[in-house]
């Protein structure tokens, strides 16, 4: 399999230009990046659960915030080293995934998804009472970012050879023999299971990688913001993931990271002149819902078949 | 030697009862056809079968293991692969790729999260498409494919597990007599070719007479007789229930 030569050069080309950011002196378009980036990481986790296996999570913020708040605690409150702190938030991502999505597996569409919410409202209780550990509401402030990484440049490098590998990671396992059966499994469990896949073990599996990856985005997250706080355990945080994924098209591998920045853009536009952000995301949704449901990314495909239609 | 052997199978739906009692050997090689009238239990039986249902009491053991009570997916494993009466298959992806992901189950490659999977059994895709006679069909949408068409893929997507024995819901339902004419005759060459054992439903008597060793006759979920064609249709109660109360004549 080898990706579509378009996809390839548009991969390129932002690669490209993302290298090429810290070069345009702007401080402010660093950090924009570092953060877009960020999201792009935890909107294609997440479609991994979605687009590819079918199954909705309103708790996907749970996974991200463990991994935040697991790589600052280790960094700072027990001073381990960067090389330890971050494979063991991943590690704990994952393995708080494989414990919950054993249970959410059981379950199907809307009793999937409500599980999957319960889950994470325990995850941000833990994360809002657990003073002595956490901060609670104040938030973990003051993490220890290692020297090497600890600057507004090499922190977005640090972000952008992070997030590539691991969308890199993402795209081999959803083009793999486990992806494709995984969209089979999406597209008809009975008939998966009758030729023989265990489509429950399958779905699992889409959970824990799911998670996994959510938690590399939540442990970049934590060292860049200096501090982990609940909001991002809450969730509005996995409503928000939930509307990048669908912005940007759940049926095609890079529509997420696409939502994802659309989204932020918009988000760091609208608050310029609005404090109402929630309701211009809520229009978003609906806009979405309504009229595009399978993305931009779908949007633009009819666009091109409109055209070469009329051709 | 019986492949498969059913003991009193049993399966009550809330007071319906579907299947009551049923005992029923399939021997290994034969095409044995389950006929009865639209309602009779054919797929309630098939279900029971393969694992989509769990019966009542009584106990499905397939090539001398108990099966009673197994998963589907484990089912299949022991070679033993059905197709569905009502159109089963994966809509919106590529008639190879509904295909494909078959083999891919099948070879136990569906856990390999680091193997690409597009290049996986292209050739065995291939040549199941076009035994089924969908060669030129393998990158259509398979939601967007004919009727018929669909009911073909149905049949390779089950054959890709490459099965000792193939459990077949009604291959012909919704099909015109002429493609139901075909229809059976490429099961019938298939059957042969992989020297598959064979059990398929019909609703319609007609269409069995041609391809069956041996034919059961279910109603109202009991089997009212069981043996080669001929003395099947000579049977005074197959006739009474098929001429009594169906528009299906006996051929």
């Amino acid at each position: 399999m080898v990706m579509p030569r378009g996809t390839a050069i548009v991969v390129v080309l932002v690669l490209a230009g993302l290298l090429l950011v810290p070069v345009l002196g702007s401080n402010y378009l660093v950090d924009l990046s570092t953060e877009i980036l960020i999201y792009m990481l935890f909107a294609l986790s997440l479609n991994v659960l979605i687009g590819y296996s079918g199954n909705v999570s309103f708790g996907h913020a749970a996974y991200f915030a463990i991994g935040g708040y697991t790589c600052a605690i280790l960094l700072t409150t027990y001073e381990w080293p960067l090389l330890l702190a971050f494979p063991a938030a991943v590690l704990l991502s994952g393995l708080a995934a494989a414990f919950v999505g054993y249970f959410c597996v059981k379950l199907t569409d809307i009793y999937f998804a409500m599980l999957t919410l319960a889950f994470a409202m325990f995850v941000w209780a833990v994360a809002f009472k657990w003073r002595d550990m956490t901060g609670g509401d104040d938030g973990f402030v003051g993490v220890t970012v290692p020297a090497l990484i600890d600057g507004r440049v090499p922190y977005f490098y640090f972000t952008l050879v992070v997030v590539s590998i691991s969308i890199a990671l993402l795209w081999v396992i959803c083009h793999s023999a486990f992806g494709r059966t995984l969209v089979a499994v999406r597209e008809n469990r009975t008939r998966a299971g009758f030729v023989g896949v265990n489509t429950r073990a399958m779905r699992h599996v889409a959970f824990v990688v799911a998670g996994t990856f959510a938690g590399i985005a939540g442990a970049l997250l934590a060292m860049y913001n200096h501090g982990m706080y609940v909001e991002s355990a809450f969730w509005t945080e996995s409503a928000q993931v939930l509307i990048m994924t669908l912005l940007g098209g759940m049926y095609s591998f890079f529509g997420p990271a696409m939502g994802a920045a659309l989204l932020y853009l918009l988000n760091v536009f609208t608050i310029q002149y609005t404090e109402y952000w929630p309701t211009v995301q809520g229009v978003i949704l609906l806009i979405i819902l309504l009229f595009v449901p399978e993305g931009v990314v779908g949007l633009g495909q009819k666009i091109r078949q409109q055209l070469a239609k009329a051709d | 030697m019986a492949v498969l052997e059913i003991d009193t199978v049993h399966k009550n739906f809330g007071g319906f009862v579907a299947i009551n009692d049923v005992s029923f050997a399939l021997e290994e090689g034969e095409t044995h056809a389950i006929i009865g009238p639209n309602g009779a239990g054919k797929t309630t039986f098939f279900n029971l079968i393969t694992g989509h249902l769990q019966p009542d009491h009584g106990s499905v053991t397939f090539d001398g293991r108990a099966i009673t009570g197994m998963a589907p997916h484990r089912i299949v494993k022991l070679g033993l692969a059905r197709s569905f009466q009502r159109i089963n298959i994966y809509p919106r992806m590529s008639v190879f790729e509904n295909v494909q992901v078959a083999l891919i189950a099948r070879d136990a490659m569906h856990f390999k999260l680091f193997t690409l999977g597009a290049a996986l059994n292209r050739d065995e895709t291939s040549e199941l498409l076009a035994l089924v006679g969908l060669g030129d069909e393998a990158n259509e949408v398979a939601g967007e494919l004919a009727y018929g068409k669909q009911k073909q893929l149905e049949l390779a997507i089950a054959l890709a597990a490459n099965p000792k024995v193939l459990l077949l819901d009604e291959p012909t339902a919704g099909m015109s007599p002429q493609e139901t004419a075909e229809s059976i005759r490429l099961i019938e060459q298939i059957t042969v070719a992989r020297g598959l054992t064979l059990l398929f439903t019909e609703h319609d008597m007609g269409v069995v007479f041609g391809i069956a060793d041996r034919i059961s006759v279910l109603h109202h979920g009991v089997i009212i007789a069981s043996g080669k064609p001929d003395e099947v249709r000579n049977d005074e109660e197959v006739r009474r229930v098929y001429l009594g109360g169906s528009s299906h004549a006996a051929a």
